[in-house]
């Protein structure tokens, strides 16, 4: 059995980061940004995965654990924040979320 | 060897003085004032006579004696102590400057008691004698030069002494302005002088200079470049114009500082740097003719005046002009000498005048006084003696020293016919102006209101100064008594270490020289001094201006009409004040204006100041723009900058830099 080259999982998360970039700046659902940025995160984990794999090293996995754990956080509090949102704007649309300034 | 190894208190008592009077003295009676003012200056003067006696105890070798109390600057190979010397050349200028200092300070107590800011006037003239007592002491160019520019400050500050009045302040700040103008080429002399020799102490300088010959041209330079500031400082042409200005001081500092003392500053630094001088003959004929031009030009100029004080600031001017003919014809220890006498017939002239003005109320002008003989005699007395003295009449101090100053130029070593004709017909003049100015104020009718003017003579403190200097404008000249029968000079034979010690091989032998003078018969030697070409235009000066102001006292008039064009020429002293201000002073104005102030300050240094602040606002408010407030331009930014990013690492990596 042939072993897939690493640089077919690098490309492959390239391409899925790309794609989250993308969907990050053009969306304007505001969950959609929300899956769009576990899409760019979980592309880097793949990454991690592919090069602790070819290294045959732990470290990679390791931060893989810290991503998902960060982005579990992430989705509590941002979902939370989603929902004031709507509460408040009555409105899922990134483009009402202008209140970042003094 | 008390004042010898303590020779700091010399220069300690009267800047005490100055301090304690300058900084407690403003509600003191005036009775305490004096008491510091003239106690400072009376226990300088005994303590220079002290000094002097213990001097002349020192064996030769030991002369200069040399006193370092630390170290100013040290920057190797630049190092500057401030040390003092003592020599025969400083000795004189000690006695000198203490001498007349303490009598003028005696009679300021007399002529400004009536004056508000009496403090600040012994302050101030405290303050003149400790760096003018600095300036003679000094023992390297710096420390003179601290000296230097002390006393112009405290000539500034006198000047101006009644600030209120625009044009006493006007004549402080040109004074101040065109000495300056000097002092910057003597500033470049110090300089040029450290770049060649790798000190700025006299000892090691002259040292130096013997052992190794430096250039002619070096030479030449670095004494021209000190001439310049003796220039300004004793007010030689070209820059002699603030001199008569300053006469709008108060009389007494006119007779301390504008005559007596600061303004032969000039003539005891060239004396002090005679090695270097000597040894560029070129630079010495330029002093030469320089005291020789001046001394007829501004003489000229004073025949013509009617201040009193202005005849005889021309009169100082044309005096300074003879001590620097001297010097540039080498024989230094006769301008020496002519300083020592003109300090004393040209101190005691201004303190009479001061006291004739003090008389008339206030009165300046000749035109308006007349008859005052019989009326202020002690104040006559004393002034015709300084006057026969002046003008060079035998037997009286400025006949020994200007008949020596002549004869140094007819028959010196460097001697020239034309600076000695130049000296002889400005000796003619000098007595024609002096006698014009006694006979207009103390001979003839009263010209001035005597219902309303009440002549009075001047108090005790104010004419017994003018006594003793009357007796030293007589006799302070026959140290040289001697010489003409055919003896010693004793004048210059004190000063001969002095000039002699460095000269180089030539004057030495002219010196060698000059002590034996030609085998004339002693009878005959005087009557050849008596009846000699300098005596005769002097009594011709007396004749003449006795003719014209006594015999005859409507030809002065009649004289004016005939040769208008001259006497107005004189009389507006050539236009020198109007073309110094058409060539220097208004196209400076108009830079000054135009360039420096709209131009630099307000266009370009302005421009800067405003423009960045204008930049910074400008951006600012551009790049406010981006904090819009909304999510997505923030994270389109971020994008932005990880795209940078990106593109910048691949390129480095493209390129091969890690």
């Amino acid at each position: 059995m042939s072993v897939i080259p690493v640089s077919y999982y690098l490309a492959l998360s390239a391409v899925l980061f790309g794609l989250g970039v993308i969907a990050f700046v053009f969306k304007r659902n505001v969950i959609t940004v929300f899956m769009s940025i576990e899409l760019m995160l979980n592309a880097v984990n793949l990454a991690f995965v592919a090069f602790a794999r070819a290294h045959n090293q732990l470290d990679g996995l390791v931060f893989v654990f810290f991503v998902i754990v960060v982005a579990a956080a992430e989705a509590a509090v941002g979902l939370a924040l989603v929902i004031m949102l709507a509460q408040n704007r009555q409105s899922l649309s990134v483009e009402r979320m202008d209140h970042l300034k003094l | 060897m008390l004042i010898l190894d303590h020779l700091w208190i010399i220069l300690a008592l009267p800047l005490a003085g100055a301090a304690i009077n300058g900084l407690l003295g403003k509600h003191w009676p005036q009775s305490r004032v004096n008491a510091v003012a003239i106690g400072s200056v009376t226990l300088a003067f005994v303590a220079v006579v002290e000094l002097v006696r213990e001097f002349s105890q020192l064996a030769p070798e030991q002369i200069p004696f040399v006193g370092n109390y630390f170290t100013w600057m040290l920057a190797s190979p630049f190092r500057v102590d401030f040390a003092l010397a003592v020599d025969q050349l400083t000795v004189v200028m000690l006695l000198t400057v203490s001498f007349v200092g303490m009598l003028i300070h005696i009679y300021s107590t007399g002529y400004m008691a009536h004056e508000g800011g009496y403090y600040r006037f012994f302050c101030y003239l405290n303050l003149f004698m400790f760096f003018m007592l600095t300036l003679v002491m000094a023992t390297n160019l710096i420390v003179m030069f601290v000296g230097w520019e002390g006393v112009g400050l405290c000539s500034y500050l006198l000047i101006g002494f009644w600030f209120l009045k625009k044009s006493a302040t006007d004549a402080g700040k040109k004074a101040f302005i065109t000495t300056r103008i000097g002092d910057f080429g003597f500033t470049v002399g110090v300089l040029l002088v450290f770049a060649t020799f790798q000190s700025i102490d006299f000892g090691t300088i002259f040292k130096s200079l013997a052992a190794n010959p430096v250039s002619e041209t070096t030479l030449t330079v670095i004494c021209i470049l000190l001439f310049t500031g003796a220039v300004g400082k004793s007010a030689q042409l070209p820059l002699y114009v603030w001199l008569p200005d300053a006469m709008e001081g108060p009389t007494p500092v006119s007779a301390l500082i504008h005559a007596a003392t600061m303004v032969t500053a000039g003539v005891y630094m060239v004396a002090r740097m005679n090695p270097l001088f000597s040894r560029a003959p070129v630079a010495m004929l330029v002093v030469a003719i320089v005291g020789a031009v001046t001394a007829f030009y501004s003489a000229t100029i004073g025949l013509v005046q009617t201040d009193i004080k202005k005849v005889l600031a021309y009169s100082t001017v044309s005096q300074l002009g003879y001590m620097f003919l001297a010097c540039g014809v080498g024989s230094y220890a006769t301008g020496i000498f002519h300083l020592m006498t003109h300090a004393f017939f040209k101190g005691l002239l201004f303190l009479a005048a001061g006291s004739v003005i003090h008389a008339m109320g206030g009165e300046q002008d000749m035109m308006k006084m007349g008859g005052l003989a019989k009326k202020i005699p002690a104040t006559y007395w004393t002034m015709l003696i300084a006057t026969l003295a002046i003008a060079g009449i035998p037997g009286f101090a400025g006949f020994f020293s200007k008949d020596e100053i002549l004869e140094a130029a007819h028959s010196g070593p460097n001697a020239n016919l034309i600076l000695w004709l130049l000296g002889v017909a400005g000796a003619g003049l000098t007595s024609f102006y002096m006698f014009r100015l006694v006979f207009l104020t103390f001979f003839g009718a009263p010209r001035y209101d005597e219902h309303h003017v009440h002549v009075h003579e001047s108090p005790k403190n104010m004419t017994i100064p003018l006594m003793i200097l009357a007796f030293f404008s007589i006799f302070g000249g026959w140290f040289a008594a001697p010489h003409l029968v055919g003896g010693t000079d004793y004048f210059e034979h004190f000063l001969h270490p002095v000039f002699s010690a460095y000269a180089p091989q030539p004057a030495e032998q002219a010196a060698a020289l000059a002590e034996n003078p030609a085998a004339e018969g002693p009878a005959l030697g005087l009557l050849h001094a008596v009846t000699g070409w300098p005596v005769i235009v002097a009594v011709l000066g007396l004749l003449v201006a006795w003719w014209l102001y006594i015999k005859n006292p409507e030809a002065p008039k009649r004289l004016a009409k005939s040769v208008h064009g001259l006497y107005a020429l004189l009389l507006n002293k050539y236009y020198v004040d109007e073309i110094y201000a058409a060539l220097i002073v208004r196209p400076l104005l108009w830079i000054s204006t135009n360039v420096l102030w709209h131009g630099v300050d307000q266009g370009l240094i302005d421009g800067i100041v405003n423009g960045s602040a204008h930049i910074a606002r400008l951006t600012g408010s551009r790049l406010r723009e981006l904090q819009s407030g909304n999510t997505r331009s923030y994270a389109a930014w971020v994008l932005v900058g990880v795209v940078g990013f990106t593109v910048l690492l691949l390129a480095l990596f493209v390129t091969g830099v890690h």
